[in-house]
């Protein structure tokens, strides 16, 4: 439709948080209600900003974990040392209150199930947050595209919307989830238990003959390795679509 | 924290570019000046935490933009960039 990739002005409103749900111990996720909201598509973010009493701002940007065809947006937001941002977010902010955002933002980190695959998500720690946007998406809109998404995560207790994956991964639609656990593993763990390397990404990533699509999300190292284990790998580096997200203040 | 820590992406900087450009700007496509490589913006490189931000190309590490938002306006350094293309909705 004409005029679909075309900008409105980006324009901040103040939505109401809806709800708020504690998915581990250091994220949460924040249901909002913004008054004007033309729809998202998966792999976008919003941009969130604070007003202090004295006009002091803090702006960060954060990923939407609601698929396009949720009712209510959500974000997920994890709790970094020190963040002034994150740390109001996870710790301070109350259902009812009002959190000012301009969204969705971003056109590249983003994908639709028309997109197709086959589809390798690899996420390392509150990096998965936008891959479960897509994987949200794909499961509601009925699309059988194979899925794998590569989880890195601490520990066992670390790990976001656990449960949720282990549906979607019964679900018999092809979508598989592959965790690793880099720091403790719980008893009987048959998972992988270190970082995600060039091996790890050989025993786990679509072969490269089948061209996949390929999303990694984490903090920058984790990029970095995914990336180029993909590449060495043979996938094509147009088809790797990488965030990275770091210490921008938290 | 590691230097590399401090490397972003094109993705984080879609809200301030989205402020400038009426088309989307990360799925669109930057040619290097230093090496020609063309890489979509979203997978700049980009420093934010200078002063302004600072936008690299991923292959050659030539800086291809920086902005600086201040005193109510813009400042757009595109040196770097041979050629920026967006998509067109129409």
């Amino acid at each position: 439709m004409a005029g679909a990739a075309v900008l409105r002005r980006l324009t901040w409103q103040v939505a109401r948080v809806a709800e708020l749900v504690d998915e581990t111990a250091q994220t949460r996720t924040i249901a909002l209600e913004p008054p004007d909201w033309r729809g998202h598509r998966a792999g976008q973010h919003v941009d969130v900003r604070l007003t202090a009493e004295d006009g002091y701002q803090a702006q960060r940007s954060y990923s939407i974990a609601s698929a396009p065809e949720q009712e209510r947006l959500e974000i997920t937001v994890e709790r970094l040392p020190d963040g002034e941002v994150s740390t109001y977010l996870v710790g301070e902010l109350r259902s009812g209150d009002g959190l000012e955002l301009r969204g969705p933002i971003g056109g590249y980190f983003v994908w639709e199930a028309a997109d197709g695959g086959p589809l390798l998500l690899l996420a390392g720690g509150s990096g998965v947050v936008p891959l479960m946007a897509m994987s949200r998406h794909r499961a509601l809109v009925g699309s059988d595209v194979p899925t794998r998404l590569v989880y890195s995560s601490r520990t066992i207790d670390d790990v976001i919307y656990r449960e949720e994956l282990g549906r979607l991964a019964a679900g018999g639609s092809g979508f598989e989830v592959v965790q690793t656990l880099t720091r403790a593993q719980p008893a009987g763990w048959t998972g992988y238990s270190r970082r995600v390397d060039a091996d790890l990404l050989q025993e786990t990533a679509w072969p490269a003959a089948d061209s996949p699509l390929a999303y990694v999300c984490g903090p920058t190292s984790f990029v970095e390795v995914c990336a180029a284990g993909l590449v060495d790998l043979g996938y094509e580096p147009e088809r790797i679509k990488t965030e990275r997200f770091g210490p921008t203040g938290g | 924290m590691e230097m590399q820590e401090l490397k972003l992406d094109g993705n984080a900087i879609a809200g301030l570019l989205g402020e400038v450009f009426a088309l989307e700007p990360t799925a669109g496509r930057g040619t290097c000046e230093g090496c020609g490589a063309v890489n979509a913006v979203g997978a700049l490189h980009v420093y934010v935490h200078g002063p302004g931000v600072v936008v690299r190309c991923p292959s050659c590490e030539s800086i291809v933009l920086r902005v600086v938002r201040a005193r109510g306006r813009y400042l757009l350094d595109l040196r770097g960039l041979r050629v920026l293309e967006l998509a067109d909705p129409a």
